[in-house]
């Protein structure tokens, strides 16, 4: 058997085959899938505390109008009751105060007093309720002065919503649909997987670099395979790692997105997108328009499919593994160059920064896609595998694109060749403080 | 017959030079000491043996043809500085390493069957490594190198962190490997072991080898004609009778023999001695003092640093 593919087996398995792999493996997606569930629980839960309410209406316009709402009970109170509650509303059975003042209508205020904090929701409810009143109230008088007894049909109709669609037109002078908010989120769920991927399993190659240089097994292993063929299986071992895990994820996400769904009956997943509505008045308008946002839902997988897939995911895996093999052969050779963890944590820094930087160009990217500082960021290797994957789902350029992979490709051959002459003196070479200048002169060793 | 055959080896690490025109030879079968002070560049002429890395000049020929990369698969090399993976179970780990050494899966686990069971270890297949003390550690190590059957096997320190027992076992180890057809090359700084089981030896001292050659035949150049002997007799009638080509070097009284050192300024032959000393008293016992390689490591070393200040 290839020596690489033993060292790569090992790797693999000895990752594979721990306790904390397998730990955070399955609760990385269960934590996920509990950050969408819990909240979306929590929030059809009803709030069933019985709460009964004062009111000491001045204006005597909101008696009758507000009795109950959910488990919310309204009580109105005479002067006397009103000054004596002010006095003393802790030792009464009431929850809270509720003071409306006679010049409510042109003060917009009312005074809700209570010995508790009010949960936001309740003086919401309140809000939106005494709103209603005095808007309707004050649409009446509207109407009847302006003598147009259809006024309010009429003023319905007058209100509008425009959706732009947006278009893309190919060379061929076709034109597509597309979306850009598709095409933004598509750009900056790529770039942050590779991101991360890159941080978590580059580190993990370094840690495993390290641990054999710390132990002293490297020695023994590098008079059986050459260090570059040790090198290699473990980069690529990692990688398999990685896949397996992020393959994992993805079997169970939708697999806990299944059973949310059917967790979560249609009625009362309408019932919760009603209820997070109402809670924000000045979006009554949208209220109406459900059959709208689920037609927008349906534009959005159309633009999906409007965009160009097979471009993206050969972007992807390209852009992927190019980034991965470029950081990882370098982190590599930090771990063969240094003797402890602070040591590495300098060395770290400068080789990951591009990563970093690529991660803030992310915005200005997504802001201007043709701009200069998306082209040069997609076209230097060290921050390309981002920036370019970034900018494939708004379309570039087919030259852009190559000199883009033709410039990461030759850049990791010089890498790796780099990351081998660092990677084989190093391991072998112990209690030397290493800084750049050393670390250049490891380049002219001989083999 | 050479099993392997340095020429001209020099090593350069930056300004640093790490071996300056180093040539040895190694007989098939035969126990060959490397020996030098710390930092002499013993290590650096172990791991160019290994391929670990490769001379700046020079050439390396393995069983009488130019040595290559896939000639590693013959060697067997167990360092100084040694580890294991310590998380791994002993016997993965050990079937890992002789895989990477070549070996089949098949040869591997019977092979390693036949050691853990010679050295009753077989109840550690599964322990991880961490839970075994140094000397077992050590022990899974001396497998790990000798496992593929290598032809040339390369010890550095193979004694150090081993109890007097285990040490003796691991010695009993090598000498029947060599007696089995195996050449070994044997780096340490125990000179008593060296004179146990080498054959020749070779010393290196700030990248220069100043010393080759079979261990008897070194130990013939550096002595100094020294003579023993014990006598029963007057020491300074003794010493009356020699004549000024003697020297005395030492002498004790004791209340039934003396013992007198003395070194023959003049030549070799012991028998001018023995002629003079017949007169003078009754010699209990005679011998030639041959310096031991201690002696023999600290005279070379010492005179050349003396010489090359």
């Amino acid at each position: 058997m290839n020596k690489t593919l033993i060292i790569l087996k090992r790797e693999y398995l000895t990752r594979v085959t721990k306790k904390s792999f397998i730990v955070t493996t399955l609760l990385v997606p269960l934590f996920m899938v509990a950050l969408m569930v819990i909240p979306a629980w929590l929030a059809t839960r009803d709030d069933n505390q019985e709460r009964t309410i004062a009111v000491y209406d001045e204006t005597n316009m909101f008696l009758g109008q507000i009795s109950q709402e959910g488990s919310t009970k309204y009580h109105f109170v005479d002067p006397d009751t009103y000054n004596r509650l002010k006095e003393n509303l802790a030792g009464s059975e009431f929850y809270a105060l509720l003071y409306i003042p006679g010049n409510i209508i042109t003060t917009n205020r009312a005074q809700l007093s209570s010995p508790k904090q009010v949960p936001f929701e309740l003086a919401e409810q309140i809000e939106r309720r005494l709103s209603q009143i005095v808007e309707a109230d004050k649409r009446q008088k509207v109407i009847s002065e302006s003598g147009v007894p259809d006024l309010e049909e009429k003023l319905a109709a007058a209100r509008t919503r425009i959706s732009v669609n947006t278009m893309k037109v190919t060379e061929k002078g076709e034109e597509k649909k597309s979306s850009s908010m598709v095409a933004f989120i598509a750009s900056y769920g790529m770039g942050f997987l590779i991101y991360f991927f890159v941080f978590m399993y580059g580190s993990l190659v370094m840690r495993s670099v390290m641990e054999e240089k710390k132990n002293r097994i490297v020695e023994v292993i590098i008079s059986s395979v050459k260090p570059f063929e040790l090198m290699s299986g473990k980069i690529l071992g990692t990688a398999l790692v990685g896949l397996t895990q992020v393959g994992i994820w993805i079997v169970l996400l939708v697999v806990g997105m299944t059973v949310v769904q059917g967790f979560f009956t249609p009625e009362s997943a309408q019932e919760m997108g009603q209820s997070l509505l109402q809670s924000q008045p000045q979006m009554g308008a949208v209220q109406q328009s459900i059959p709208e946002a689920e037609n927008q839902i349906a534009e959005i997988l159309e633009s999906i499919k409007t965009l160009n897939l097979p471009l993206i995911i050969f972007g992807f895996l390209f852009y992927f593994l190019g980034g991965y093999l470029l950081y990882s052969s370098l982190m590599g050779a930090i771990g063969a160059a240094v003797d402890n963890d602070e040591d590495s944590q300098q060395l770290v820094f400068p080789v990951t920064f591009p990563l970093i930087l690529s991660i803030i160009l992310l915005f200005s990217i997504s802001k201007n896609p043709e701009g200069s500082i998306a082209f040069w960021a997609s076209i230097i290797p060290f921050t390309s595998p981002i920036c370019m994957l970034a900018r494939i789902p708004y379309g570039v350029p087919a030259w852009e694109l190559l000199l883009s992979i033709f410039l990461l490709i030759t850049t990791l051959v010089g890498v790796i060749w780099v990351a081998a002459k660092i990677y084989r003196t190093g391991i072998l070479m112990y209690g030397k403080k290493v800084n750049l200048k050393e670390l250049y002169k490891w380049l002219t060793y001989r083999g | 017959m050479e099993l392997f055959i340095a020429r001209n080896i020099h090593k350069e690490y930056g300004a640093t030079r790490a071996l300056n025109d180093v040539s040895i030879s190694v007989g098939k079968g035969s126990i060959f000491g490397l020996l030098g002070p710390n930092g002499a560049g013993k290590t650096t002429l172990i791991r160019i043996i290994n391929q670990i890395t490769a001379p700046d000049q020079g050439e390396l020929f393995f069983d009488g043809r130019k040595m290559t990369t896939a000639d590693v698969s013959r060697i067997g090399y167990l360092p100084e500085e040694r580890g294991l993976y310590k998380k791994m179970k002993i016997g993965e780990q050990a079937l890992y390493l002789a895989q990477l050494k070549g070996m089949s899966y098949r040869d591997a686990m019977k092979s390693l069957k036949y050691w853990f069971e010679k050295f009753d270890i077989v109840a550690w297949w599964d322990k991880k490594v961490e839970e075994l003390s140094k000397g077992m550690q050590q022990k899974v190590q001396f497998i790990t190198t000798v496992i593929h059957k290598p032809d040339l096997l390369i010890f550095d320190e193979p004694f150090s962190g081993f109890d007097p027992i285990n040490a003796n076992l691991i010695k009993q180890e090598i000498l029947e490997l060599r007696d089995k057809g195996a050449t070994i090359i044997f780096s340490t700084h125990n000179m008593s072991t060296v004179e146990d089981l080498c054959d020749h030896i070779a010393l290196i001292n700030k990248s220069r080898k100043i010393l080759d050659g079979p261990i008897h035949e070194i130990k013939q150049t550096y002595k100094s004609n020294i003579f023993e002997v014990s006598y029963k007799g007057d020491f300074n009638r003794v010493s009356s009778l020699l004549d000024p080509s003697f020297a005395i070097l030492e002498h004790q009284e004791n209340p039934y023999e003396n013992t007198i050192r003395i070194q023959h300024l003049n030549g070799t032959d012991s028998n001018d001695l023995i002629r003079l000393l017949v007169n003078a008293a009754e010699i209990v016992s005679f011998r030639e003092v041959i310096p031991s390689m201690n002696d023999v490591f600290i005279k070379v070393v010492e005179s050349y640093n003396a010489s090359n200040q």
